[in-house]
C-alpha cells in the first residue's frame, strides 16, 4: 500500500460503466521527505475528505476483492484514513 | 488510474486475436496539475466514445484487459473514463 494526500475528486459520467456511483478521489503520493511523488486516481470505499493523509491499495486482485468482484477495471482503491504515521529517522510528521 | 488527454488515433488492420473492433487512441499522460508528463502511449477506447483533446482517466498493465469486453486480450493501457471535472478544493 502507499500513503496519499487526497487533493480532490475526479468527477465521470461518461466511464466504462465500472465507475457509477463510485467516488474518484486525486491523491497525491507522499514520498519519504513527505512530499508529493506522483499522484494516482483512487476509488474510495472509507469517505475521505480532501486534505486527508490515506492509505492507498495498488493491486487488482486486492481492489476487486473489496469489491467483491472476479472481474473489473480497477486497481487502485483508496482503504484508510491515516491518524497518525511515525518514521523514527524523518523530520516531518504526517498528520 | 492516471489522467491524459487523448492526442491522435491509431488505424491498424492486422491485430492479435481479441483486438478486433477495438480503437486505439494516442494518449498523452498528465500530472496532477494536468501538464503532460513522459511519453505518449497507446491506450485501447474501453469507453467507446472518447474524442481528439478530450480529458481523460485510463489504467494500465492488466487492469486494461479486465476493460475489454474480452478479458484476455493484449491491451496495457485502457481509456476507462472521460474526466467532466476535477475538483480541487483550494487550489487555482
Amino acid at each position: 500500500m502507499k500513503v496519499g494526500r487526497v487533493a480532490g475528486t475526479v468527477v465521470s459520467t461518461i466511464n466504462t460503466g465500472f465507475f457509477d456511483g463510485r467516488r474518484l478521489l486525486l491523491c497525491d503520493l507522499l514520498g519519504s521527505d513527505g512530499d508529493p511523488a506522483g499522484y494516482t486516481i483512487a476509488v474510495d470505499v472509507v469517505d475521505a475528505g480532501v486534505g486527508d493523509t490515506v492509505l492507498i491499495l495498488d493491486e487488482g486482485n486486492s481492489a476487486r476483492q473489496i469489491f467483491e468482484l472476479a472481474t473489473g477495471e480497477i486497481r487502485a482503491v483508496v482503504v484508510g484514513i491515516v491518524d497518525e504515521m511515525v518514521m523514527d529517522d524523518a523530520d516531518w510528521d504526517v498528520v | 488510474m492516471q489522467l491524459g488527454t487523448v492526442r491522435g488515433r491509431v488505424v491498424a488492420t492486422v491485430k492479435a486475436d481479441g483486438l478486433e473492433g477495438v480503437r486505439f487512441l494516442i494518449v498523452q499522460p498528465l500530472d496532477r496539475d494536468r501538464r503532460p508528463v513522459g511519453e505518449p502511449v497507446v491506450a485501447a477506447d474501453a469507453v467507446h466514445m472518447a474524442g481528439p483533446g478530450e480529458l481523460v482517466y485510463f489504467v494500465s498493465s492488466r487492469e486494461a484487459a479486465e476493460a475489454m469486453p474480452i478479458r484476455f486480450v493484449p491491451v496495457d493501457h485502457a481509456i476507462v473514463g472521460i474526466v467532466d471535472e476535477v475538483h480541487m478544493p483550494g487550489e487555482p
